[in-house]
């Protein structure tokens, strides 16, 4: 198998039964695994909420470590919506010319920084400096904050062995706190700030719920970013044929974003709680227990996707959840798309390849499934044109 | 060329034309308000749903299972509902007005 692959591990579960179970911290999961019924699951708010208590919609949960509800996500409608409207324009901004432009700038440094290396570990050395650099201007702050964000880790909330680690989530939550407390004394044109002075339903948002959203916005774009950007490439360095076509045809890029990011499927899942008995699957789930909604089995479901297992560059019509479904689809998408559209470009137009030196895969493990969702290092040199 | 009419959620009409690549394109290069495409047209995220003239569907044909299996979960979506990112343009939709759907 090639090292750039990363198997369904859901499809035998998906098949025969349409669900999956994960035991996680004595709060138990069912894994929903196809993508018409994670659909479903997701539109349907009133059976399965988000706005339990925090940290409990996600799996592993987060409850042991958080208290703060993260905003909007841990919100359900009707209040939903007015913290999201708020919110939306802000994480619309990627979008503008001056941003695209200052991303790109970064990224183009970056990758002719790694050409100068004979050896590189993406993880460290690329995808992390990348993701970090590029939320500064996400919030809209100083691109030298990076650095002690760098300084932190691949992990806000894992470390090394220990899924939920308190003592560095505590680091990320101590951090924001003081940032809030800054942008209280100095308003600025930052995120903090702009959150600050807003108002919804005609009500201040509150110092917690500022903190809601900003532990949103920096634990939900980590992981997630640097294993998209890693895990492309790994992908890369064993396909140069695609960037090959993706310098001859870049009206492709789109497209292979969102391939790439179905393939991989960066976040495997996101749990609900259920409100009432009721079945999934033709199966009974209770009140006050969990499911999750797998975007990474969904994203494989050969029912809507041709192919599913392989990366088709210019895959024309691409329905897939990785950004998650309906009211709670994924705030920093419009960054994520941004990032790797100027990555991709980026890639083709200055690396001749990439050979792989060393990796080791990093395996998710979900009980029943044990799926790989990157890598733990992956060590590349990169070659110029 | 086909003029294609869009009509957006604050009522005001919007006629543009175009020769080839999907509406959603022509709307977003267009800056066509409630129109986003963020997948960039590969009908996975439904920001370009509109909802068709009922006179000019014949226009527009039918969506396929896929884009009717995104809109099924749309709040906002009733028969006259497509998601424009798969609407080619050709003359065969000269004259086509769409009401840009509430936002969900």
């Amino acid at each position: 198998m090639e090292k750039s692959a990363l198997p369904d591990v859901f499809e035998e579960a998906r098949i025969s039964k349409g669900y999956g179970k994960m035991n996680d911290q004595d709060d138990p999961v069912t894994m929903i695994l196809g993508l018409k019924d994670v659909r479903k699951c997701a539109h349907n708010w009133k059976n399965f909420q988000s706005g339990a208590e925090p940290g409990r919609i996600v799996v592993p949960s987060e409850v042991n470590i958080r208290d703060t509800r993260q905003i909007p996500f841990e919100v359900d409608p009707p209040e939903h919506k007015d913290f999201r409207a708020l919110v939306e324009p802000w994480f619309k901004r990627p979008l503008e010319e001056k941003y695209s432009q200052e991303l790109k700038n970064q990224i183009e440094a970056l990758v002719e920084e790694v050409l100068t290396l004979d050896s590189v570990e993406v993880i460290e050395e690329f995808s992390l400096k990348l993701q970090s650099r590029a939320l500064t201007l996400l919030l809209n702050i100083p691109y030298s904050e990076a650095d002690l964000w760098i300084s932190w880790g691949t992990h806000v909330f894992r470390s090394e062995g220990n899924d939920l680690d308190g003592d560095k989530a505590k680091i990320l939550y101590d951090y924001i706190d003081e940032k809030i407390s800054e942008a209280i004394e100095n308003p600025g044109d930052d995120l903090y700030s702009m959150l600050l002075s807003a108002t919804v339903n005609g009500k201040k948002l509150t110092r917690e719920e500022v903190k809601g959203v900003m532990i949103l916005t920096f634990s939900g774009g980590r992981d997630t970013v640097i294993n998209a950007v890693t895990n492309s490439i790994a992908y890369f360095a064993e396909h140069p044929e695609s960037l090959k076509k993706l310098l001859e045809e870049p009206e492709v890029t789109g497209k292979a974003v969102e391939e790439l990011i179905r393939y991989f499927s960066p976040l495997t899942h996101m749990g609900r709680v259920v409100t009432k008995d009721t079945e999934v699957c033709e199966h009974a789930v209770k009140a006050d227990t969990r499911i999750s909604l797998c975007w990474a089995s969904a994203n494989r479901d050969a029912k809507v996707f041709e192919k599913p297992n392989e990366v088709v560059l210019d895959r024309k019509i691409n329905p897939h959840v990785a950004f998650g479904f309906s009211h709670h689809n994924c705030l920093g998408a419009t960054h994520a798309r941004q990032i790797m559209n100027i990555l991709l470009k980026t890639l083709a137009e200055k690396v001749a390849s990439i050979d792989i030196l060393d990796s080791k895969e990093n395996i998710e493990d979900l009980d029943q499934f044990k799926r790989k969702v990157g890598y733990e290092y992956l060590q590349v040199k990169f070659n110029k044109k | 060329m086909a003029k294609i009419t869009f009509i957006t959620r604050e009522n005001e009409s919007i006629i543009l034309e175009g020769t080839s690549g999907s509406v959603m394109q022509l709307a977003v290069d267009n800056n066509i308000p409630g129109i986003d495409g963020d997948c960039g047209g590969v009908c996975s995220c439904a920001t370009c749903h509109v909802h068709v003239d009922p006179a000019h569907t014949d226009k527009t044909g039918e969506a396929s299972e896929i884009e009717a299996d995104m809109l099924e979960l749309n709040d906002h979506a009733n028969e006259q509902s497509r998601l424009c990112c798969q609407l080619e343009i050709s003359e065969d939709l000269d004259g086509v007005v769409l009401q840009v759907a509430e936002s969900e």
